[in-house]
């Protein structure tokens, strides 16, 4: 039970994961899709962030008196991830727009139908 | 460098350097063909030279580059495949001088295409023939079966494509099917490839493998048109018939019987083949394939069809003696290979005559057709007499081995089976001549002036009947060379 | 300048890509672009060849020392796929600007460089780093750059494969990213070589078992390795010709490394063998890719589309030469790679003729076309006999190992399951080789052939598939040492 609680931060990575991969499997807009797919991401931004933390310890600079530092390294990590993250984000928006174009609609039923139908 | 064996390059590179001159002179007719039949007269030089050199005890052997580790592309002049060679180089000229008449006289069109991929396959044939080990005959095998396809489609109809898709799937689908692992698991079984005198197996390899090895081989090489194998054949003869005639009577089907006969002398061995229970079932098998591809050539119409046939059930004649694994059985297998090739390029020679001159294509339409067509029935009646196996003409000799090697290995219902078939034989062969000459009171039909076919073709088809005949009575070079297959030293 | 060549290797294109945005329009980024590959690909033959004499390169990232800093780890196994990775990208490059020129307007082909430059540095950083999460970094240069280059192609069907394939790729991605977290969070380290000494002791762990089993899944999506591979038929067929040309001949062979690196590697060995039965999966996995993915190109009417099947059913073979492993099986897989790279590149390549010429790539539409563009349709025949697997060319060579390798295993139902499934090859090539040869066009206006800088292209790919298909020592010994030294964790 206490294991439960104490790692609560992995709970809300796997509730977040599962929340963000089903938008992307559900959802027929490209849109939410893509937000879907931004939540799956961060869920493992957070789980990598969190396994960074130790309890009692500060910020890894060098101090006086200070003996417990957090693990930088999975920050530095997941900051080149939330770069790639956005570079991901915009380029599928980029798309977007110009499947709105071409297609007239951002709904993957609608863009699959008329692919058919011409 | 020993000079004489690198003549076995030359006999290669030969046809390929014609494919070259060929193709260079595709507008101008006559000298593409002259290039042609020169190549020929060449090729059969080198293989002559070759074949004395052979039998003044050179060793002649090439190596030309390792593909894989231990597995070369070599080549090396033993008595089996100078057989193969001369009979090929022999009738590759021939066979042009009839293509020439017979191609002009049809008006063919893509007659350069024609001209290349025939001496691309001569070539593919030189090198099966004096293949050193089984993965460059391998090679050369999957290389004959490519370069035929386009002769085969020649005509480009919606027929001739469904019959070389018939053709290269049923060759290209077995030889990777079935030839290739049975290669493959050889090599790793044996550790060599070579084709070896007693064969290459160590002596403690499991029966049960050598018997999946045998059927994988012998079903493998679909060339050899065992059946249940051997519809690409007759679905190949809406090839023109030049093609039909050296490659689907001599080249093709031969490279097939010959792979098998190096196959099963030189990789499995006599010894260990008679030890190989299954080999009992596959001599059945072929036995059966004889007779009744005999049967179905008799209910057919069309001429080149009941030839086809015909080829499939001579080849299982070879097949069988192969397969009875007595020295006999093998030289008369090797006989057969020769004199079945004279006669049926023979035959197939006069049913492109008689389709040029008249127009005919089924058997039943050609009564009468002696009066207007003399020499070609003539030499049809000879070559019919060859396949059969009578006196005066060379089928006799290789008919006479393989029913001395039935019999010296008891099999008493095989040598009914040859017998059976050689009357079949007689059956849907010799009527065709005979109501040619004699019509008897049948309408002889039409009224329409027929002659003779282009004169390139007759001297071809002349020239073939008489090789049948001469080499009934001149049998002896033959026989040293098949006597020499299991001499020591070759190889 | 020679230490650095590790690092030399991926910042080239990488900082070429911003330099080839100054340049510009049209030819000068063409040209700047196909030299900045040309001279990564002599950096990646030189690696090789320093790789193969003095022994893996080690390049400590801007002076860090390996477990802290970022290491750049070349061995046989990684320098072998620069090799093929900076290569084909050359042989593409080549063609690119006369491909492009009818599919991409004039003022996005700048741009499209620029892509074309980072996409290449992507991949060849996943191939050059020793760090996991270097990996990553670099899969996402790769994969974005990547959608983008889809993104261009000619139809707005497009956009919408580039999307999905984003999709796709981004969970692919974010899976690798899950499992490289694991293992740092159970070994705190994301040096490769440290993992591997570290991740054996930490084996029990759930975590662990976690870690390599996002890290499959995420690598078997960028691999296209049914059933993940749904992206790849829309992407490939969708893409610019020349672009498909590329990826079809690098991306998937990057992801099939890092499944090799993964499991070989950096994952203790008892990890793939005894927990979950890796192998077997692998094996199932792959033949029925094979063959659904054969199956399914059969019936494709766009052929583009068909070949892009046929990368999946070859995808496929390389993983069941991982599943049957061993060294043989591994090296089945590594020839197999550079193999498969060769005759996708050409098939790909003369499709980007035809599509130049004639606009589209549908079975109808290629009707005639071996008279109208013989240069261009001879490449996809070579191509596709390659892919068969027809002796003389690179493809027999693969087969050859892969059927050995299964054979040596003792796995005799995979033996003829690898073989029927090269005989489906036989039938999706034949059918567009008699569309192109037997077949007359619709209309009978003339085409001309293909652009020069694509026909030389196509040629060099022509002349690499029959000369590795001759000469193999290349493949044969760096697949072999590559193999050796993985399996048996040599350094």
């Amino acid at each position: 039970m206490t294991q439960l609680f104490t790692h609560y931060n992995y709970w809300i990575v796997v509730v977040l994961m599962m929340a963000g991969f089903f938008i992307v499997i559900a959802q027929g807009n490209l849109v939410k899709k893509l937000i879907g797919l931004n939540i799956f991401q961060t869920s493992v931004f957070i789980l990598y962030i969190s396994s960074g933390k130790i309890t009692g310890g500060t910020a890894p600079i060098l101090q006086e008196g200070i003996t417990v530092y957090s693990n930088p390294l999975p920050h530095v990590l997941i900051l080149t991830a939330i770069v790639v993250g956005i570079a991901t984000t915009a380029l599928g928006l980029a798309l977007v727009i110009r499947i709105k174009k071409a297609y007239g609609t951002i709904e993957e039923s609608e863009i699959q139908q008329r692919d058919h139908t011409c | 460098m020993d000079t004489t064996a690198m003549l076995i390059d030359v006999a290669i590179l030969t046809p390929i350097i014609a494919v070259v001159g060929i193709l260079a002179f595709s507008k101008k007719p006559n000298l593409r063909e002259a290039i042609s039949l020169i190549a020929g007269v060449t090729l059969l030089a080198i293989n002559l030279k070759l074949y004395s050199s052979f039998n003044h005890g050179e060793v002649l052997s090439r190596q030309w580059l390792e593909i894989l580790p231990g597995l070369n592309l070599s080549f090396r002049v033993d008595a089996l495949g100078l057989l193969f060679g001369l009979v090929a180089s022999l009738l590759w000229p021939i066979t042009t001088l009839y293509a020439i008449g017979y191609m002009r006289g049809h008006n063919e069109d893509h007659q350069t295409r024609f001209y290349a991929c025939f001496a691309i396959a001569i070539a593919a044939v030189m090198a099966i023939a004096y293949a050193e080990n089984l993965f460059t005959l391998f090679i050369f095998y999957e290389v004959l079966s490519l370069c035929t396809y386009p002769l085969v489609t020649h005509a480009g109809t919606e027929k001739a494509k469904k019959g070389g898709r018939v053709y290269l799937g049923i060759l290209m689908g077995t030889s990777i099917a079935f030839f290739l692992p049975a290669i493959i698991i050889t090599w790793l079984v044996a550790g060599t490839l070579d084709f070896q005198q007693g064969g290459i197996f160590p002596e403690q390899t499991p029966i049960a493998l050598l018997s999946l090895l045998l059927v994988l081989f012998v079903f493998g090489v679909a060339k050899a048109a065992v059946m249940p194998f051997h519809r690409w054949l007759p679905a190949a003869m809406v090839a023109p018939t030049p093609v039909s005639a050296l490659l689907h009577a001599v080249a093709v089907v031969k490279a097939g019987v010959f792979s098998l006969i190096k196959i099963l002398v030189f990789i499995f061995g006599l010894d260990t083949l008679q030890q190989i229970p299954v080999s009992d079932y596959l001599l059945y098998l072929a036995g059966a394939g004889v007779v009744l591809a005999s049967l179905i050539a008799m209910r057919q119409d069309n001429l080149k069809a009941r030839l086809a046939y015909s080829t499939i059930s001579q080849l299982g004649y070879i097949t069988v003696g192969v397969l009875l694994a007595v020295e006999s059985g093998v030289m008369g297998s090797a006989m057969h290979i020769a004199t079945h090739a004279l006669g049926k390029i023979t035959l197939f020679f006069c049913a492109g005559a008689i389709l040029v001159a008249s127009h005919k294509s089924e058997i039943s339409s050609m009564v009468g057709l002696g009066r207007s067509m003399p020499i070609t029935m003539t030499a049809f009646f000879i070559a019919s007499l060859s396949i059969i196996g009578l006196p005066p003409t060379a089928g006799t000799w290789s008919k006479w081995w393989l029913l001395t090697a039935t019999l010296e290995t008891d099999h008493l219902i095989l040598m009914g089976v040859l017998i059976l078939s050689s009357l079949l034989n007689i059956a849907y062969l010799l009527p065709i001549p005979l109501r040619a000459f004699f019509p008897g009171k049948q309408a002889v039909s039409g009224p329409v002036a027929i002659h003779e076919a282009p004169p390139a073709a007759l001297i071809a088809l002349c020239s073939t009947a008489l090789a049948c005949v001469l080499l009934f009575f001149f049998p002896n070079p033959l026989f040293e060379l098949v006597s020499q297959i299991f001499s020591e030293g070759t190889p | 300048m020679l230490s650095h060549l590790p690092i030399l290797q991926v910042i080239l294109p990488l900082l070429g890509a911003p330099a080839c945005l100054i340049l510009g329009r049209g030819k000068l980024a063409w040209l700047f672009a196909l030299l900045v590959s040309t001279l990564s690909f002599c950096i990646a033959a030189t690696l090789l060849y320093t790789v193969y004499h003095h022994g893996v390169i080690s390049y400590a990232l801007g002076g860090w020392q390996a477990p802290w800093g970022i290491e750049y780890r070349i061995d046989l196994l990684n320098a072998w796929l620069l090799v093929i990775v900076s290569g084909s990208s050359t042989i593409s490059l080549l063609a690119a600007q006369s491909s492009i020129s009818s599919e991409i307007a004039l003022d996005k082909q700048g741009l499209f460089y620029v892509a074309w430059l980072l996409c290449l540095a992507g991949l060849l950083g996943i191939l050059a780093t020793g760090d996991a999460f270097n990996v990553f970094v670099f899969l996402e240069i790769s994969s974005l750059s990547t959608y983008t280059l889809i993104s261009l192609g000619p139809n707005r069907q497009s956009l919408w494969a580039a999307f999905r394939y984003l999709i796709m790729g981004t969970i692919g991605a974010t899976f690798i990213l899950i499992g490289i977290g694991f293992m740092y969070i159970m070994t705190g380290t994301l040096n490769m070589a440290d993992l591997a000494e570290r991740l054996p002791s930490a084996s029990e762990s759930p975590t662990v078992f976690a870690a390599y089993a996002f890290i499959l899944v995420g690598i078997s999506l960028k691999l296209a390795l049914f059933p993940l591979h749904l992206w790849l038929p829309n992407a490939y067929s969708q893409a610019p010709s020349i672009v498909t040309t590329f990826l079809a001949a690098s991306a998937t062979k990057v992801a099939l490394y890092l499944l090799i690196r993964f499991t070989y590697t950096i994952f203790p060995s008892e990890f793939s063998q005894f927990i979950i039965p890796l192998a077997d999966i692998f094996v199932a996995l792959g033949i029925v890719a094979v063959f659904s993915a054969s199956i399914a190109a059969i019936y494709q009417e766009e052929i583009k589309r068909a070949i892009a099947y046929s990368s999946i059913a070859q995808i496929g073979y390389m993983v069941i030469g991982l599943g049957i492993g061993g060294v043989l099986g591994l090296q089945a897989t590594l020839i197999h790679v550079f193999n498969h790279a060769l005759m996708k590149a050409t098939l790909f390549m003369a499709l980007a003729g035809i599509a130049v010429r004639i606009g589209a790539t549908t079975l109808t539409s290629m009707q005639g076309l071996g008279r109208k563009m013989p240069w261009t349709s001879f490449g996809f025949v070579a191509g596709g006999l390659s892919l068969i697997g027809v002796p003389l060319t690179a493809g027999f060579i693969s087969k050859w190992y892969l059927v050995s390798a299964a054979a040596l295993a003792g796995r005799w139902p995979l033996v003829f399951l690898i073989l029927l499934g090269s005989l489906l090859a036989i039938i999706y090539i034949w059918r567009v080789v008699e569309a192109l040869y037997f077949k007359s066009a619709a209309d009978n206006s003339p085409v001309k052939e293909a652009p020069l800088t694509m026909l030389i292209a196509l040629w060099l790919l022509i002349l690499g598939n029959v000369y590795f298909g001759i000469d193999t020592r290349l493949p044969v010994s760096i697949s072999y040492e590559a193999a050796a030294a993985l399996v048996e964790g040599r350094p």
